[in-house]
């Protein structure tokens, strides 16, 4: 950034009243005893001066008319934070961490630890297609993965099905 | 006719079902809404019709304004994506600061706009065709700042930008326009410094 730039950047930040207060007192004791800063500081103030003083543009003027004859049709959509459950959304988070936390407990129990270092890594990628899937999907601790995953589900579509319950009672 | 309400409380009308407390919202913001899409969008048109858009779908979607930030700002959050949406569809690239196509097409109007020199215009004027010559970006976030009197903080939440961000496009935006004012209007900005 040349000097020019560096000056022009402080002085919007003064003339927008963001800069620090530190800031401003060095850049009033500029604006007193250097006649560049003070020429920028009057340039750009006349350049915010015209922004702020320009005019809106105005539409036509059916403008708010139009507006009324297209929402006359419409109704107001219920609040999102209506519709969205918040409990379901918990559920859905707790699903997916639990299934990420199943698999990184699994996968480590796999690792052989003790192995000694000059030996194979403890994960051989090599040799993941000669794995035998079926005995994984046999395994006690899969299965009662499975059984929560399923309990899990359950109780998701119990509690959309008690919602609609419910509404459908209100409205009722 | 101006009710003398506040936004949140013509907001709590609407929603209790008086319709018609809408239009009290249109008529305080329109020209607001109407100039930041003719900014981005460039044709009166096109901006008129996207302005009307943005007063339906936050009418549609008025049971989502939480009242923790200002009206006006969740409005212009719907004037951008709605304009936005809209160049995509004309296949315009809004997004790009250095979009070339954008400065040739503003730059094409520059010469429209020289051709109209010979009268003397109005220093407001000035800004005003000067403005209409920067790319969408700029004149938004200038829009933004002077005209729908947001501050840095409602800007960024509105374009979904860092706060530093629109500080740094804003300072390009008002270097550019200076230029745009120099470059067009040179007798003009002679007689202001």
């Amino acid at each position: 950034m040349n000097q020019e730039q560096n000056i022009e950047q402080r002085l919007w930040a003064y003339i927008d009243g963001i800069s620090s207060s530190e800031e401003n007192t060095s850049i009033e004791k500029m604006l007193q005893g250097n006649l560049e800063w003070k020429n920028k500081y009057h340039e750009l103030l006349d350049v915010h001066d015209m922004m702020k003083a320009a005019e809106l543009e105005q539409p036509s003027m059916r403008f708010t008319k139009n507006v009324m004859e297209q929402i006359t049709q419409l109704h107001i959509a219920p609040a999102t934070r209506n519709y969205i459950n918040k409990k379901i959304i918990w559920g859905i988070t707790g699903f997916f961490l639990t299934l990420i936390l199943v698999f990184l407990i699994y996968g480590f129990a796999q690792v052989e630890w003790n192995s000694p270092s000059d030996s194979k890594p403890a994960i051989d990628l090599s040799r993941l297609s000669e794995v035998d899937y079926s005995k994984i999907f046999n395994n006690t601790f899969v299965n009662v993965f499975m059984m929560v995953n399923v309990l899990l589900g359950l109780v998701l579509l119990d509690r959309v099905l008690a919602n609609k319950r419910k509404k459908f009672q209100n409205q009722g | 006719m101006s009710t003398g309400l506040g936004d949140n409380e013509i907001i709590s009308r609407v929603l209790r079902g008086e319709q018609n407390a809408y239009a009290e919202l249109v008529n305080r913001y329109q020209a607001y809404v109407f100039t930041l899409t003719l900014r981005m969008i460039k044709s009166r048109e096109d901006a008129e019709e996207v302005a009307q858009d943005v007063f339906v779908k936050a009418y549609r979607s008025l049971a989502d304004f939480r009242g923790d930030s200002k009206f006006s700002t969740w409005l212009y959050t719907i004037v951008n994506t709605t304009c936005i949406t809209f160049l995509r569809k004309k296949k315009l690239d809004v997004h790009s600061l250095d979009n070339e196509k954008v400065f040739e097409v503003a730059d094409n109007k520059d010469s429209g706009f020289r051709a109209n020199l010979i009268e003397q215009k109005s220093r407001i004027n000035m800004v005003n065709e000067a403005i209409t010559m920067l790319s969408p970006d700029d004149a938004e976030i200038i829009t933004l700042f002077y005209k729908a009197e947001q501050n840095l903080e409602e800007i960024s939440k509105i374009l979904r930008l860092e706060t530093n961000t629109v500080k740094v496009r804003l300072h390009r935006a008002r270097t550019r326009l200076k230029e745009k004012m120099e470059k067009n209007f040179s007798e003009e900005v002679k007689n202001i410094y």
